[in-house]
């Protein structure tokens, strides 16, 4: 029998369908290579119990021949959704004891649909982070290596636990949540399809709250088709969720293979930053090139107030996460630390919980909302959020379908290389990728190629508000082109 | 604009975050380096334009008013550091 952690989501369908195996079978190759994996730390808890009684239940339906979309398809869950009865943590000291009462509408729509949890990934700090260095678990390491090199790299982050387990075969997708770039710079970094949906297309209920008005739920795959399939099952309205979108759930499948002929793809040129990588450069030629191809046009577009976007999110982001990490006080979940009265509790369990950019983070978004500060900061970057906002709008307005711009400034990095210097210095691998959560756009990051030292890098769509079946065939496309990438199994 | 140390202190505490005396210069440079960092705003001309407030255009829905939930006092409790009876304990309040 083959390899069963080696088969994409769709292919499991198929194989669950025709009876070649069990969802019990299926769950168990994979907890058997999460086990094999655990060097990686790409789980910060796996749920074998859970994924046996779920897979069970699976088998019971398919058996029966009433299933769902994803029934018996392993997944593994970012743990910034809670799992009714499954810890989650955020990656933080400060929920380290926590158990979910409750479930997050996407992760209940994917048990739903059949889905079986494998188990919770690791992730930056309440999702603040490009590197999965500053999880309380300690950071993940890249299944990817540099050609004949063993240093660690990092996956990139937040969301790098759900990367890393997607490109090291230990689940072939999972979910992630998207601030400034947290699904689609890990995908690139570690060669996996990872897509951000437009704001409101996911609910943000039962999710560990960060930055409420940047925050999206997406998923990761190894394909563009089965990021497209968990996309149809994560997606939908949400009255638990006042953002959420009312708006029909279209077959994201149905529009991979789709023909882009014709459509209007967007180069902006601000997007050429000083000190690119002359193989980013080249990457995204050839992603123009095989995008016209296939019958495209290519134009080029401005997007006058792109410089602005990482500066205008490090105001609101900051304001956002001060304000949802307020309410962890010690009283009513979480840690607490003792103090000589109720505000010297609150301190010191803060201090104790929160790590270093979380506390920075805090910090900063207290002082640019305090009195006195709040219309020079806080206001000012919401104007300037607008006009962000409005760039993207005037291209679409002029024809422009989607937008094609590298993923990321630079292939992934060493473990402990931009973690221990100045933040800004982190802060600026989301240089391509915020813009897009700040103009609530869905964007999505494809695997494209790889660099010089064989590290994968990928290329990134942005769309229209709810057009993500376009970012899907204009994604198929690119796919078909550059091929797949899977790092050598040396873990 | 910059933050000097008593900044730095006044903005822990607004935070709720003790912060040890030892930190503070460091804290420091941190918050500076990033408040350098969003100065560039200030090139941008925002005359006349509004603060984004909603993401995307839609109009909040509103929900009936009735009750939908409640009546689960153990499932809220059941995370609390240190509870009594359907209550959570906190250090004292009101001397």
């Amino acid at each position: 029998m083959t390899d069963l952690t080696t088969l994409t989501i769709a292919q499991a369908r198929a194989g669950l369908a025709a009876k070649a195996f069990t969802a019990v079978e299926l769950a168990d190759a994979h907890l058997a290579a999460m086990e094999r994996a655990r060097g990686l730390n790409a789980y910060v808890l796996e749920t074998p119990e859970r994924a046996h009684a779920m897979a069970k239940a699976a088998d019971a339906r398919l058996a029966a021949g009433k299933t769902g979309p994803l029934e018996g398809i392993p997944i593994a869950v970012k743990d910034m959704f809670c799992t009714q009865g499954v810890r989650t943590t955020a990656c933080s000291r400060i929920l380290e004891p926590f158990v979910p009462t409750y479930e997050s509408t996407v992760t209940a729509n994917l048990w739903r649909d059949g889905a079986v949890l494998l188990g919770k990934t690791n992730n930056d700090e309440f999702a603040m982070g490009s590197s999965n260095e500053t999880s309380c678990f300690g950071p993940v390491v890249s299944p990817w290596r540099r050609k004949g090199a063993n240093t660690q790299l990092v996956p990139g982050g937040s969301s790098g636990g759900s990367a890393a387990a997607v490109a090291a075969f230990l689940a072939p997708g999972a979910t992630g949540t998207d601030t400034g770039g947290s699904i689609r710079q890990p995908a690139a970094f570690t060669g996996v399809v990872g897509l951000k949906p437009t704001y409101g297309r996911c609910s943000r209920w039962g999710i560990v709250a960060f930055a409420s008005s940047l925050d999206q739920a997406g998923p990761f795959a190894r394909t563009v088709g089965d990021a497209a399939i968990l996309l149809g099952s994560m997606a939908g309205h949400d009255p638990k969720d006042t953002t959420s979108a009312d708006r029909p759930v279209p077959d994201y499948a149905a529009a991979v293979g789709r023909s882009i002929k014709g459509m209007r793809i967007g180069i902006p040129k601000e997007y050429r930053i000083a000190g690119m990588p002359a193989e980013i450069e080249a990457l995204w030629e050839a992603g123009r090139r095989w995008l016209a191809d296939a019958g495209a046009e290519i134009i080029e577009v401005s997007l006058p107030h792109t410089k602005y976007a990482l500066p205008a999110y490090y105001i609101v982001n900051p304001a956002e996460a001060s304000s949802n990490l307020a309410r962890y006080d010690g009283v009513r979940y979480g840690l607490r630390a003792n103090g000589n009265d109720v505000t010297g509790m609150y301190e010191h369990t803060r201090a104790a919980g929160f790590g270093k950019e979380v506390r920075r983070r805090v910090m900063i978004g207290t002082y640019v909302l305090s009195a006195g500060y709040q219309d020079a900061y806080y206001v000012r970057a919401q104007r300037v959020r607008t006009l962000i906002k409005k760039d993207f709008e005037d291209c679409f307005a002029a024809g422009v379908d989607a937008m094609l711009t590298p993923a990321t400034p630079s292939a992934a990095f060493v473990v402990g290389e931009k973690s221990a210097g100045d933040p800004v210095e982190m802060y600026l691998n989301d240089v391509f990728t915020v813009t897009v959560n700040m103009a609530g756009l869905p964007g999505i990051a494809v695997p494209a190629g790889l660099d010089g030292q064989g590290l994968p890098l990928g290329l990134q769509l942005i769309g229209r508000p709810f057009d993500e079946e376009t970012l899907f065939s204009l994604g198929a496309v690119i796919e078909r082109a550059a091929g797949g990438f899977a790092p050598e199994r040396w873990w | 604009m910059s933050v000097d140390a008593s900044t730095v202190r006044r903005i822990a505490h607004l935070a709720r975050i003790a912060v040890n005396d030892d930190e503070i210069e460091h804290l420091q440079g941190e918050l500076n380096a990033i408040l350098a960092f969003v100065e560039q705003l200030n090139e941008v001309d925002v005359t006349g334009v509004e603060p984004m407030t909603s993401v995307t255009p839609m109009n909040m829905k509103k929900r009936a008013d009735v009750v939908t939930d409640g009546g689960d006092a153990d499932a809220i409790l059941a995370n609390a550091p240190a509870r009594e009876d359907h209550y959570f304990v906190v250090p004292k309040v009101v001397e």
